[in-house]
């Protein structure tokens, strides 16, 4: 359903009285991904790692320097800005922060059938509101409520109003970026199920941004995971978690701690904290915290290896199978 | 019991609310021991965090303690003169927060913020003090102490802030640390590196632990006891292994199901319906009545009872006093 390749998206840094540009900040540095419809990629990382900009890049909200990011053969990234229009429904997505989601002026029914006035979906105004409803049922939500403003709901309500505004224009690929972080646990879990079930009910495919691994596990069918504006590990859900490669994802996955009280488990294996984006390290962008570096590592990037399932962007794998750089970059 | 460092019984604090005030803090009861970590969980708007600030007297306006005793180190709290007060946080009993940057001041070096927390409580030279504090630095793995100590907050990453956070915690070697969500703002790597380092410097000095979080992974990392708060009141309480193991009130219950990382790809996750009531809307007796999938008729009407289960576990819940009674 979407095919990204190549994608670049950089910043320029400014500085100076006249605010020249004196270098920049590669926030998506030659990311490659697909998701097949009907999936779910979860593409993860820490802050900075760049995953939000990839998001705004797809949905054009940042320009893009380079990459193409074919949908439905339709390379969107190189469509001029006057014919995004049809896409803009076709792609929608859904934030963090509801409540900086929301106009907080607008009522909800206003809210949710904003996008559906904007595509002339629906035949007049009743008919809308009748869609509206039919919404707001979808995401549990009581449509006697419509007429009410978004700071008389929680934040799970919020949410499922962000979900339900979404889903009005009838999308086909919706981002969900960090859609759950700001949420506590137990309503979490009510989204996500509401996300589950609307991907079965409607066929949707999505693109999952989180930094939370225990949601990419129990909703992802493949994963991506980002460092410093490059992937730098991805395959199969099931297939990283059982068996990651690179040795930052595997610093990932044993720093997250378990509810299991048999198990204590939470290592510290990545040192050091995260360079700053617009000053990465030399070589490969992991190397001044990976327990695991040799020299090579401090002056050459490493490609994307492929792996059986996907593919590790680190020497240790060219050392592994003996291979030769063949992977895409 | 002798050698409770924090030995809270009944606290409670309102804030008004339509018809007179609420009890957000409703009849909160913990004891933390020398060289014990006990974790106070639960979601946003439990009182959790109101619990911690009303240990310390920091409970901000309109809010007030209606009733309870609070003891630090055999000191009662709620009676001391303001002086006294100052004088015991910060060296009987420290705090650090979830956003470091907004408890550092930007225009102060952060090795000078730590030297002024230390020469507030003791007679110190400033030479003195200067080196107790990159000491500390050290303590906490901040690399480059000496370096680090001329350096301005914005200059520092969350991790290190929050390092800076812990070393003046630790400055006066309290003998209580409150740690209100210290790993919340923090990616999960770096996360894992605090955890280590605040496991370490407790088996280290000794310090009780009370650790605010709603993360029960954090909880099962760090505790040794934990007790889950639901809408002021605390519904549970018990070792980390009896409530993450054997929990048995609905509520924890229902918290543990709706964890991603226990469930099964495909399968739905359990949920708890509806939302946390607000105070306007509390029942009577149980506040998780409006949402219990075992709800019982007197629940609503009724406080639900304590029950004491095995070993020091307890709930309160009038499904479990049935399972007790029946058991």
């Amino acid at each position: 359903m979407l095919r990204v390749e190549g994608l670049r998206t950089w910043f320029p840094i400014r500085a100076g009285l006249l605010q020249r540009p004196k270098g920049w900040l590669r926030a998506v540095d030659g990311i490659d991904l697909e998701i097949p419809r009907g999936q779910t990629l979860a593409l993860v990382g820490e802050s900075g790692c760049g995953k939000s900009t990839v998001a705004r890049s797809l949905l054009r909200l940042v320009e893009p320097r380079e990459g193409s990011a074919h949908f439905e053969g339709v390379d969107l990234l190189a469509l001029p800005k006057s014919e995004l229009r049809p896409y803009r429904r076709k792609l929608q997505i859904v934030f963090q922060d509801p409540m900086a989601s929301l106009d907080p002026r607008m009522r909800i029914r206003d809210v949710i059938a904003e996008g559906m006035n904007a595509f002339d979906i629906g035949a007049n105004a009743a008919e809308r509101t009748e869609r509206v409803a039919a919404m707001m049922r979808r995401v549990q939500l009581d449509p006697d409520q419509m007429g009410r403003y978004p700071h008389e709901f929680s934040g799970g309500q919020r949410q499922r109003i962000c979900i339900a505004r979404a889903l009005a224009v009838e999308p086909e690929l919706v981002i969900c970026d960090e859609a759950t972080s700001a949420l506590d646990v137990s309503i979490q879990a009510q989204i996500l199920n509401l996300l589950r079930e609307l991907q079965a009910e409607l066929g949707l495919t999505y693109l999952f941004i989180t930094h939370d691994l225990g949601v990419v596990r129990y909703l992802a069918d493949r994963v991506a995971v980002m460092y410093l504006g490059r992937i730098v590990e991805e395959g199969g859900t099931e297939r990283l978690f059982e068996s990651p490669q690179h040795p930052y994802t595997q610093g990932l996955l044993a720093a997250v701690p378990s509810v299991d009280p048999a198990r204590r488990q939470v290592t510290a294996r990545v040192m050091g904290d995260v360079p700053s984006p617009a000053d990465p390290p030399p070589g490969c962008h992991f190397h001044t915290r990976c327990p695991e570096v040799f020299d090579r590592c401090r002056r050459e990037a490493p490609v994307l290896y492929p792996l059986e399932d996907g593919g590790t962007r680190c020497f240790l794998e060219e050392v592994r199978s003996g291979a030769s750089a063949d992977g895409a970059e | 019991m002798s050698g409770a460092v924090l030995e809270v019984h009944g606290l409670v604090t309102s804030f008004p609310s339509e018809g007179g005030r609420s009890p957000v803090v409703d009849e909160v009861s913990v004891e933390v021991h020398a060289g014990e970590v006990l974790a106070l969980v639960g979601e946003s708007g439990c009182g959790k965090s109101m619990t911690a600030f009303s240990i310390l007297r920091l409970v901000p306006k309109p809010g007030r303690i209606d009733a309870g005793s609070v003891r630090v180190a055999g000191r009662d709290v709620l009676a001391l003169p303001v002086a006294e007060m100052r004088s015991l946080r910060g060296s009987d009993a420290a705090m650090i927060f979830q956003e470091p940057m907004t408890s550092l001041n930007p225009v102060h070096t952060v090795g000078a913020q730590v030297v002024e927390a230390i020469r507030l409580h003791e007679k110190v030279s400033s030479d003195a003090a200067r080196a107790r504090t990159v000491d500390l630095f050290d303590q906490v793995r901040i690399p480059d102490p000496a370096a680090r100590f001329n350096a301005y907050p914005h200059e520092l990453s969350g991790g290190l802030k929050q390092r800076v956070m812990i070393a003046m915690a630790l400055s006066l070697r309290p003998k209580l640390l409150i740690a209100d969500e210290p790993t919340t703002a923090l990616d999960v790597t770096i996360q894992a590196q605090i955890l280590e380092l605040l496991r370490e410097l407790q088996r280290d000095t000794g310090t009780a632990i009370l650790l605010i979080t709603h993360d029960l992974g954090v909880v099962n990392e760090l505790a040794d006891r934990i007790s889950v708060m639901y809408a002021g009141r605390i519904v549970e309480e018990g070792t980390r292994h009896q409530v993450l193991g054997s929990a048995r009130h609905p509520y924890t219950q229902g918290l543990l199901r709706s964890i991603p990382s226990l469930a099964r790809r495909g399968e739905p996750l359990e949920e708890i319906a509806g939302v946390v009531p607000p105070p306007s809307e509390w029942p009577a007796g149980c506040r998780f009545a409006t949402r219990c999938p075992a709800v019982l008729e007197r629940c609503a009407a009724e406080l639900p009872p304590e029950v004491r289960l095995a070993e020091g576990q307890l709930a309160r819940c009038h499904v479990v006093a049935r399972e007790q009674a029946a058991g």
